[in-house]
Formats: structure tokens, C-alpha cells, sequence
């Protein structure tokens, strides 16, 4: 269970402190599928790099089953098991897909193994494991070569900021399935999906929205999406298409 | 064959993964003489007379063969110029591997200046693999000053890997090519300085024939007060292709400076550089300790990728 009491965030934009996060207070239960949306800049992405370590916050404590992690740094909370996958994938020089499954795993993965895991986020594996994760790997190839990284490293509680982005309608299709067969298999933690897309937004048990750094609502599925559909919190896949302009890979 | 110790035998392993004599023709230099020598019925090997070093002689049309000349130094103090020549016979496909590995326990400077020169027959393709290694605790400094000159003909091949990762404390490495008609040639640098270590690189590639084609791409890392320079200059006399880069990463105090040349003299070279230095991207290391790995260990990976 992930706990935030009273967490704020600021920045220093030019000299003037600008509040990104205010005073949030959320409890994230176990063995719940739960996606944060509202509008752009409404501090969804610092919130998850809050809770991975990434981001120190200004006020406030973060309690990790019950542990303190506020002033713990990213390995740490890591090591306790919070996964995190990058909205904008890394790029690495000479680092391999296989090389990067076997630094999330933990553990010398064989080639077996770490193709189950390519497999399961829809790419033929054998083609892509002595890749190197670089510029020659198509957007939609890196976010979901980040998502195996994020599944392989089986963390009690996963959090993906902005899956969607970047891939196309068709993978976008795959995506949905890779979260709710994720969802099926939730033994002893949670995921946390930070989108807004509608189809994303169907396969949560829960649904958080924030806006302006503040909690505007958290409750069910079924009480929050009706609510949200047609705003900029739930868009929907003709949208989605209409936005990039088309497939990108 | 001379005994080699422990020492030795490890630096063999380090500079050309030899842990039994090598198959085909071999070299073993050791502390300044031969330790073991073999020549096979396509590759052979002699001492020059005059100068020392070798002559190798590889016949036209020799495939799948290679020659392994290793150099190990133990002695503390010992300075050497070592001249090796390869004679490549046309068509010839073979890969050569050569190396040298100082352990330096003494007080007194260690130095090997291996000047090796190449000439590559037409038709033929070789590999050059040459890495440098050193260790030792002792206060004498370990020095490599490597250099290689390549003589293509006509539609030659040449393919080398210079790595020099660990315990070298000064190296000048110069490095010329002439390439002829349809000539390629093909050089990844490895390099990583430590300490007060301080590595220089030279290159000039002269393109002389049509269709000729070279691509110099170096990659390394300068750690803690470590110094180098890697300047590599392209000469295009002719229709021909050529790329220089040099992709840099700088920790602590480290200092590069990338000097890459290209001179045109023909309307048709087509001849590009690229050089980037720069420290460790953040977030390529916030990206590693997310999966678990301390500060520490991400560099490791991170250094260990790039100069893969």
C-alpha cells in the first residue's frame, strides 16, 4: 500500500517558486489497477516521479507499506519494489535490450526467459534482444521495450507514466491487453497508469483526477469515468488518432 | 617455448584472450625475445635482421587463417622499438592479433613502441585487433607508443579494433593509411584513461582511388585527471567516402579534445565528421536506478555499453 500525506511539490521557474504538487493526501490500495488523468499540467507526471524517487518533494511524507521512503532516493525505493516506466524512453549507447531485461530482472536472465518478456509486450523477440536501445528502435519499439523492463523486474507496485504515448493505434490495441492481463496477475501490490486515454482509463478499478496540482476526485470506475468521458481527461481512441496524425511506426 | 608465469600468462589473456598457445602462426614476445614462434604453410614468420621485429608473410589467397604476435613485459625499466612488417597477399582473408599487456612493479618506466606496418595486397581483407593493457603497483610508469601504417591495393579490406581500456599511463598512438581504388577501411578505437594517464591519437587516412572509403570512429572515456586528444584527419584526393567520429564521455576532471580534419582535394569526396563529448546523461542513470542499480553501478553499465 502506497500512502501520500499532505505531499507538496515546487519549483524554482525563473526565481519565483511555482507549485506543481499541492498538498495531496492519497492512499493507494493493494491489489487495485488504478489510473491518474486529468488535464495537461495538472502535475500527473510529477506525482509519479514523486513516488519513484525521482523528485524530492518539498513538504510532506510518502509511507511505502507502511515504511517512510519520503527521504529515500531512487535505488532505494526501487530495491523496495516500485517499478517505474518513462513516459519518453531512455536512450543508451551499446546497452542491449537483453542487457537492460537482465539489469530489471536482477538476475542473468536466459534468452528464454527474457524473450517471454519481449513476447508479452507484442514484439518477436528473437528479433529484437541484441538490439541496442538507440535511435534505430522506432518510438512505439522503445515504449514497449520499456514496459518489459518495468514487468520483468516484478515490483509490488508499478507505475507507468503515459504509456500510450508515442505509439500507434495498432500497438496502442496490444497495450490494452499487456495492462489487463497485468491486472489478472496482481498478487501483492499495484499498478498505477498515468493517462488519459479513455480505453486506458476502462480497464482501472480506480480512477484518480487531478488538476492544477490539486485531487479533484478519486473513487471507482464506475463513478468517476461517465463523468470524465468527452473531456480532455478521457480521450478517446478517434481523438487519439486525429492528435498524432496517424500511425507512427 | 619459453616458460611464461603467472604474470605473464595474465597478460596474455588481457591483450589477446590467449590462455593456451594459439592455432595457426603465432609470436610470443616476451620481455624483449621470442617466448614461442610458429609458422604454418601459408603464414610465415621471420626475424628482420637489422632492426628488431618481424616480418610476416602471408601468402595470395590465404583464407581463414590468423596470427597472433603478443608482447608481454614484466621487467621493470625495459624499454623497446619493436618493427613488424605484414606482407598480405592478394586476396588473402585472414585476422591478425596482436597486443601488449606491461605489469609494471618496479620504479623504473616501461616502454614498447611497436611500429607495425601493413601491406595489404589486392583483394584481400584482414582483421587487426590490437589491445593494450597494463598493471602493476609499482611507481615506474607503463608507456605504449604505437604506430601502424596500412598500404591498401585495389579493393582491399582492412577492419581494426585499437582498445586500450585499463593501465596504460601514456600512450601516442599515430595511425596513417593509403588507400587505393575501391580500398575500405574500417577503425574502432576503445580507449579509457584513468588517473593522470594521458592518451593521444593520430590518424591520417589519405583516400587516393575511386570508390574508396574509410571510417574512423573512436569512443571513449576520460575518468578522474585523465588527459586526451584524438585528432583524425581525412584526405580525399579522389571520388571517395570517408567519416570521422569521435563520441566522448568525460567524468570527474577528464579533459578531450576532439580535433577532426577533413581535407577535400577532389570535387567528388564526400567526407564528414561528427565529434560529442559530454558528461554521462542524468537520465540515463536515473533510468538504471530505477531498475535497482546504485549510482555507482549504472555508470558501470553505462561505461561498459558504450565501450562494448
Amino acid at each position: 500500500m502506497l500512502e501520500l500525506k499532505n505531499v507538496s511539490f515546487s519549483v524554482d521557474v525563473n526565481g519565483k517558486e511555482k507549485d506543481i504538487i499541492k498538498n495531496i493526501d492519497l492512499v493507494i490500495p493493494d491489489n487495485k489497477l488504478i489510473v491518474i488523468t486529468g488535464p495537461n499540467g495538472g502535475g500527473k507526471s510529477s506525482l509519479a516521479k514523486l513516488i519513484a524517487g525521482i523528485y524530492v518533494p518539498t513538504s510532506g511524507k510518502i509511507y511505502f507499506n507502511g515504511v517512510d521512503i519520503t527521504d529515500m532516493g531512487i535505488t532505494e525505493r526501487a530495491k523496495l519494489g516500485i517499478g517505474f516506466a518513462f513516459q519518453q524512453p531512455v536512450k543508451f549507447k551499446g546497452i542491449t535490450v537483453l542487457d537492460l531485461l537482465r539489469i530489471a530482472a536482477g538476475k542473468r536472465l536466459s534468452i528464454t526467459e527474457a524473450c517471454e518478456y519481449l513476447s508479452s509486450v507484442g514484439l518477436c523477440a528473437r528479433d529484437y534482444i541484441d538490439r541496442e536501445i538507440n535511435a534505430s528502435l522506432s518510438g512505439g519499439e522503445l515504449k514497449r521495450i520499456e514496459i518489459a523492463t518495468v514487468i520483468a523486474r516484478k515490483t509490488s507496485l508499478s507505475l507507468f507514466d503515459e504509456p500510450e504515448a508515442g505509439i500507434d493505434l495498432w500497438s496502442f490495441g496490444n497495450l490494452i491487453e499487456v495492462f489487463r492481463r497485468m491486472r489478472k496477475q496482481i498478487t501483492d501490490g499495484s499498478i498505477i497508469i498515468i493517462s488519459h486515454q479513455e480505453r486506458i482509463l476502462s480497464t482501472a478499478d480506480e480512477i484518480i483526477v487531478l488538476k492544477d496540482g490539486r485531487l479533484e476526485m478519486q473513487g471507482s470506475k464506475d463513478e468517476i469515468l461517465p463523468a470524465l468521458i468527452g473531456t480532455s481527461s478521457a480521450i478517446t481512441d478517434c481523438k487519439m488518432g486525429a492528435m498524432k496524425g496517424g500511425a507512427e511506426e | 617455448m619459453i616458460q611464461l608465469d603467472e604474470i605473464q600468462k595474465r597478460l596474455l589473456s588481457e591483450v589477446a584472450d590467449l590462455h593456451t598457445v594459439p592455432e595457426g602462426a603465432y609470436n610470443i614476445r616476451s620481455n624483449s625475445q621470442s617466448a614461442g614462434r610458429r609458422s604454418t604453410a601459408n603464414i610465415e614468420i621471420v626475424s628482420k635482421t637489422d632492426v628488431s621485429g618481424l616480418e610476416i608473410h602471408i601468402r595470395p589467397g590465404t583464407k581463414n587463417e590468423s596470427v597472433h604476435i603478443p608482447v608481454v613485459m614484466t621487467e621493470s625499466g625495459l624499454k623497446e622499438t619493436v618493427y613488424n612488417d605484414f606482407y598480405i597477399g592478394d586476396n588473402a582473408d585472414v585476422v591478425i592479433i596482436a597486443g601488449c599487456g606491461i605489469d609494471n612493479c618496479g620504479n623504473q618506466d616501461s616502454q614498447h613502441d611497436g611500429i607495425h606496418r601493413f601491406f595489404v595486397g589486392k583483394g584481400a581483407k584482414i582483421k587487426y585487433v590490437e589491445k593494450h593493457y597494463g598493471s602493476g603497483s609499482g611507481k615506474g610508469k607503463r608507456i605504449l607508443n604505437p604506430v601502424t601504417e596500412v598500404y591498401q591495393e585495389e579493393n582491399s579490406s582492412v577492419i581494426m579494433e585499437m582498445v586500450q581500456i585499463k593501465g596504460v599511463d601514456d600512450t601516442e598512438r599515430t595511425t596513417k593509411a593509403v588507400l587505393d581504388t575501391g580500398a575500405k577501411l574500417v577503425v574502432r578505437e576503445r580507449l579509457m584513461t584513468h588517473g593522470q594517464q594521458r592518451a593521444i591519437s593520430l590518424y591520417n587516412v589519405e583516400l587516393n582511388g575511386k570508390g574508396a572509403n574509410a571510417d574512423v570512429v573512436s569512443r571513449s572515456v576520460a575518468r578522474d585527471d585523465s588527459y586526451q586528444k584524438f585528432d583524425a584527419k581525412i584526405i580525399g584526393n579522389a571520388e571517395c567516402t570517408g567519416h570521422t567520429e569521435c563520441d566522448s564521455i568525460i567524468m570527474d576532471n577528464g579533459k578531450i579534445l576532439a580535433v577532426p580534419g577533413l581535407e577535400a582535394n577532389c570535387v567528388d569526396a564526400s567526407l564528414v565528421h561528427e565529434a560529442a563529448i559530454g558528461k554521462i546523461a542524468g537520465e540515463q542513470l536515473i533510468k538504471l536506478m530505477t531498475l535497482g542499480l546504485t549510482e555507482q553501478e549504472a555508470e558501470e553499465q553505462i561505461i561498459n555499453g558504450f565501450l562494448r
